[in-house]
């Protein structure tokens, strides 16, 4: 989506704003924001032409930082703010940024509603698996048992996976990444930014304040070899400091991983990102069901379906050539009339 | 023959023998006076109207100058779908009317039940009237619960018009009828009309080859039929229309067709009574006409807006009784360049609609009951953010699910006060069907000047409701666009609260534009910079200015006009769909020698300049509401006038004969 040359020059700079950031010093929102901010002169789009649409939590104080125009809304409403700004506009370029707290709790439904309408949006759910700006309760990416102030003898509640839910969710694209590893993060990014469509990213966010360390046992540079499973398309999906290990469907439909000298490489399961079915994308989104398991990243998902503001748009101008432009007088005058002399 | 007074037709008619079940005791509906020639309404123009007289050995019909008919079955019986093809066949035919559905909540109630009961009731006249009238004087019953449901409210002397095959015993018992009312001396206060429908239906329709099953279904027509040619209506329309309505479904259309012409020659040749009944087309301002219902004068009247201020409307909203009506018209216009969104939920249907402001659009989102509960966030955020942003309140009966298909008027307080924090918002309301339209205009106005959430309030009965509409002059309307920010208004940065000296309203900087960048939000932020500050003081002055902001409106609304033409000493104070109900009740007050002024809000936030003075020169204020006061206690809080309130919340208007009454107590 490159408008025109004059956006050659534009630098990380450029998208700045002159507001004093108030993250808590250390936490992970700061990487993602420089990760933005960096893509962004990449990406060819006029600032004024970006649209950061947020709720309300850490997360989405991030329009506030950013030279662009932002909207920073009500608690889960984002998707639904979001939609209107995109439905009104479809010529602008948006991005929804929220927490796990706004996304999958108060407003679960208005996401699930973005994804399966397909609004053109950019979604990055930053994913603490702690409420921080109340101050450390338990939120609905909270692993069982999970200690905080509102669940001292541990939380009850089974959380959520966003990538199973989002997939679900009939979303076309969805992907995950993670705070400490900048590059994953602006190359995912763009891949999300250049999808036509809704883009979800799941993005492991440390809150050091909170939940310090929540992903610890596979994004710390000496776990991920073992721990994070990168996802390429159309390729075995394989992992370890040798590719030693590999993902595999056992009988049952179901991914496992393997030792890649045991099966061999012709069993592993080859990454489709593009495959119409959900199915095998679901499939690997339960490979782990929380960060302490070797746990995929990267692209899930990335299928082709026509956006909901294009096909609004197709509707208008259709019924536009059919009917003709607007005649407010024949509108109001339209079915019976009589007149009075 | 029509000179005869009221009572002494009653008279005449009283000797005559019962026919086939009838009791004639005189004609329904208000005898004219106009002369005795029988048809007393313009005669040139009726041929071209289609109108049909019933060439019969009949005498010629009878004027009336009124008449107020309501048709009662179950909801599965069709009863709004003859009302409104009566309604649409008397509106072309140049009455002045008024319409008031009433139908169950339950789209299709255990058949036979009084809880299934659907009725219709319009008000045809051949002068301005502004109710659906208090008491119909013509009631079609078309099984034992209509009848139960329905016949209290029927006039003395009325005709009630059955279908006699409906009476049998099961329907009696499921109403809890020991006899037949038809045959037990219960209705000798009517003039009852008993006529097999549903066996004459299946008949005419035998040799089309349509199933009995369904057949039996049309004779909803055989009443439209039969009330067709008691009150002269033209006929040939209401063919059209059933010929264009169910053109795709064959046989339906020709047991439907069938049915309705049965209806109108039984009611020639069976002599059920002397001769037919004509209202004759009223003498309204001259201009050209349409029937309106309250929710189709709303979308047109957004759409209006949209145009006259160029601003494309995109108009969200969940499905909802009875606002759901708006967003099924809505989503027609695509041509006007409308976007429609149905959201998953009340919260996402204002959200998108803020979204779509912040962008440069009109947007929109209508609801009703709880809904309006739910959309108090947005209307929050939307009057920090200072964007324009229009919300629908077709007001029902609460609390909570309360009765969704019945009218209300208690969300006054919450639209003023229903929001956390000091929040407030311009509130205006419709008086009527037709006045949807002026009012949804007036509101987008409000809102894309001062750049405000306005709320308009209108109700289940303006919206269902129905009444002839003297169409505007769209190339009059005003133009309402505002100018978009275009460039930096402060020391080369731009402000994004920077106020309007005069409205206090913010520049409207939307997307796309080149250098204007900002970030807005629901935290409280700092006056001119709109950056994030929790000052005390800036607090305060927010708050301040807010207030300001939607006070200062009233500087150029115009007064509220009163109606005085005696000088009274009481006032009727009213707003929103009261109007008809006020404006007759005053008519027939004045008719018995009392004097009363009245006097109409269409502002209710902020209320006209002159309020408080109008107020000050009554020695008595009364206000008729369909809640339990709430305009009271706003006068009262804001004026301390002793206004006092005509409550009445049964979920249907109110009778211009309460209004009168009271108005008639107040006066001693």
């Amino acid at each position: 989506m490159s408008d025109d040359t004059s956006t050659a020059t534009l630098s990380r700079k450029d998208f700045q704003s002159d507001q004093e950031i108030r993250w808590c010093p250390g936490c992970g929102d700061y990487s993602i924001l420089a990760a933005v901010q960096l893509l962004l002169p990449d990406l060819g789009v006029k600032p004024e032409n970006l649209v950061f649409v947020s709720g309300i939590g850490c997360a989405a104080r991030f329009p506030y930082y950013m030279n662009v125009y932002g909207l920073h809304g009500i608690h889960g409403r984002a998707p639904a703010i979001a939609t209107g700004v995109a439905l009104a506009r479809p010529d602008l370029d948006v991005w929804v940024i929220g927490g796990d707290g706004d996304m999958f709790s108060i407003g679960g439904n208005h996401l699930i509603h973005a994804l399966r309408r397909n609004v053109n949006l950019t979604i990055l759910m930053f994913n603490n698996q702690i409420y921080g700006l109340t101050k450390g309760q338990y939120s609905p990416t909270s692993e069982v048992g999970k200690v905080t102030k509102s669940s001292p003898f541990g939380s009850l509640d089974t959380p959520f996976n966003p990538i199973s839910v989002t997939l679900g969710a009939e979303a076309t694209f969805v992907a995950r990444t993670h705070d400490l590893d900048r590059k994953h993060m602006v190359e995912t990014f763009r891949r999300a930014h250049d999808h036509h469509g809704a883009a979800f990213v799941e993005v492991y966010q440390n809150c050091n304040v909170f939940n310090d360390g929540a992903f610890g046992a596979i994004t710390n540079k000496e776990h991920r070899a073992e721990m994070l499973i990168e996802l390429h398309d159309g390729e075995p999906i394989r992992f370890g400091a040798d590719a030693e290990l590999g993902v595999a469907l056992n009988r049952f439909g179901e991914c496992e991983i393997v030792t890649v000298a045991d099966v061999g490489v012709d069993r592993l399961l080859v990454h489709d990102e593009h495959r119409g079915d959900p199915t095998l994308a679901f499939a690997l989104s339960r490979l782990a069901d929380r960060p302490t398991m070797p746990t995929p990243i990267g692209v899930f998902r990335d299928v082709a379906r026509p956006t909901y503001e294009g096909e609004v748009q197709r509707q208008l101008v259709g019924a536009a050539d059919r009917q003709g432009p607007g005649d407010l007088e024949a509108l109001v005058g339209s079915g019976a009339t009589w007149t009075v002399d | 023959m029509s000179s005869l007074p009221h009572s002494a037709r009653v008279q005449a008619f009283q000797g005559d023998d019962p026919m086939m079940g009838l009791a004639r005791q005189g004609p329904s509906g208000r005898v004219g006076t106009r002369g005795g020639d029988g048809g007393s309404g313009p005669t040139d123009g009726d041929e071209q109207r289609g109108r049909v007289s019933p060439k019969t050995d009949h005498l010629e019909p009878e004027a009336l100058e009124d008449v107020v008919i309501r048709f009662a079955g179950d909801s599965g019986d069709g009863m709004q779908l003859v009302g409104d093809r009566f309604t649409d066949v008397s509106a072309a035919f140049g009455n002045d009317l008024a319409t008031m559905p009433n139908f169950p909540a339950e789209i299709r109630a255990p058949a036979g039940t009084i809880a299934g009961v659907s009725s219709f009731q319009v008000h045809i006249s051949d002068h301005d009237i502004v109710t659906p009238g208090d008491m119909p004087s013509v009631l079609v019953a078309m099984n034992p619960a209509a009848l139960h449901a329905n016949i209290a409210e029927l006039e003395p002397g009325g005709t009630l018009l059955v279908n006699s095959d409906a009476f049998d015993e099961r329907n009696l018992h499921k109403v809890g009828y020991q006899a037949s009312p038809l045959e037990d001396g219960s209705l000798v206060a009517y003039r009852v009309i008993q006529v097999p429908m549903t066996s004459i239906t299946l008949e005419a329709a035998k040799p089309l080859g349509v199933k009995p099953r369904e057949a039996e279904r049309s004779k909803n027509f055989f009443a439209l039929g039969l009330l067709s040619w008691m009150y002269t209506r033209p006929i040939d329309p209401t063919v059209a229309w059933i010929e264009e309505r169910f053109a795709k479904r064959e046989t339906v259309l020709a047991a439907n067709l069938a049915a309705f012409k049965a209806g109108y020659h039984f009611g020639e040749t069976a002599e059920l009574m002397e001769n037919s009944y004509e209202v004759a087309p009223a003498r309204l301002e001259p201009g050209r006409y349409r029937n309106i219902t309250g929710n189709l004068a709303l979308a047109y009247g957004l759409v209006a807006a949209s145009q006259q201020s160029r601003l494309p409307l995109l108009y969200a909203s969940y499905p909802i009784t009875p606002a759901s009506d708006i967003l099924h018209e809505l989503s027609k216009h695509k041509n006007f360049g409308v976007r429609t969104l149905q959201a998953e939920d009340e919260i996402a249907a204002i959200g998108v609609a803020i979204g779509a402001a912040f962008t440069g659009q009109l947007g929109v989102t209508a609801t009703s009951g709880p809904g309006v509960d739910l959309k108090s966030e947005g209307m929050g955020l939307a009057i920090s953010l200072e964007l324009p942003l229009l919300i629908v309140d077709v007001q029902r009966g609460g609390p909570s699910t309360g009765l969704p298909t019945k009218t209300e008027q208690a969300d006054l307080l919450l639209a003023m006060y229903g929001r956390h924090g000091e929040a407030p918002l311009p509130i205006v309301a419709a008086r009527s069907p037709s006045h949807c339209f002026d009012a949804a205009f007036e509101a987008a106005r409000i809102a894309i000047k001062y750049r405000t959430p306005v709320i308009l309030l209108t109700d289940g009965y303006v919206a269902n409701g129905a009444e002839p509409w003297l169409l505007p002059d769209v190339t009059a309307l005003a133009d309402i666009s505002v100018p978009f920010a275009s460039e930096p208004n402060h020391d080369g940065e731009f402000w994004p609260y920077l106020r309007d000296p005069e409205t206090l309203a913010r520049p409207w900087a939307i997307p796309g534009t080149p250098g204007l960048m900002h970030r807005i939000g629901g935290i409280e932020k700092e006056d001119g910079t709109g950056n994030v500050n929790y000052d005390p003081a800036n607090h305060e002055h927010m708050v301040h200015v807010r207030a300001e902001k939607i006070a200062r409106i009233a500087r150029e609304l115009p007064d509220v006009a009163v109606d005085d033409p005696d000088g009274a000493s009481l006032l009727v104070l009213g707003w929103g769909s009261t109007w008809g109900a006020i404006q007759q009740g005053a008519r027939q007050a004045r008719e018995q020698g009392t004097n009363v002024a009245t006097a109409h809000l269409m502002h209710l936030n902020p209320f006209p300049s002159n309020l408080g003075e109008v107020l000050a020169r009554y020695e008595r204020v009364l206000i008729p509401e369909m809640n339990l006061g709430q305009l009271s206690r706003l006068v009262r809080a804001e004026f301390l006038v002793d206004a006092r309130t005509l409550s009445k919340v049964q979920g249907v208007p109110f009778r211009a004969s309460e209004v009168e009454a009271a108005i008639e107590e107040m006066s001693r």
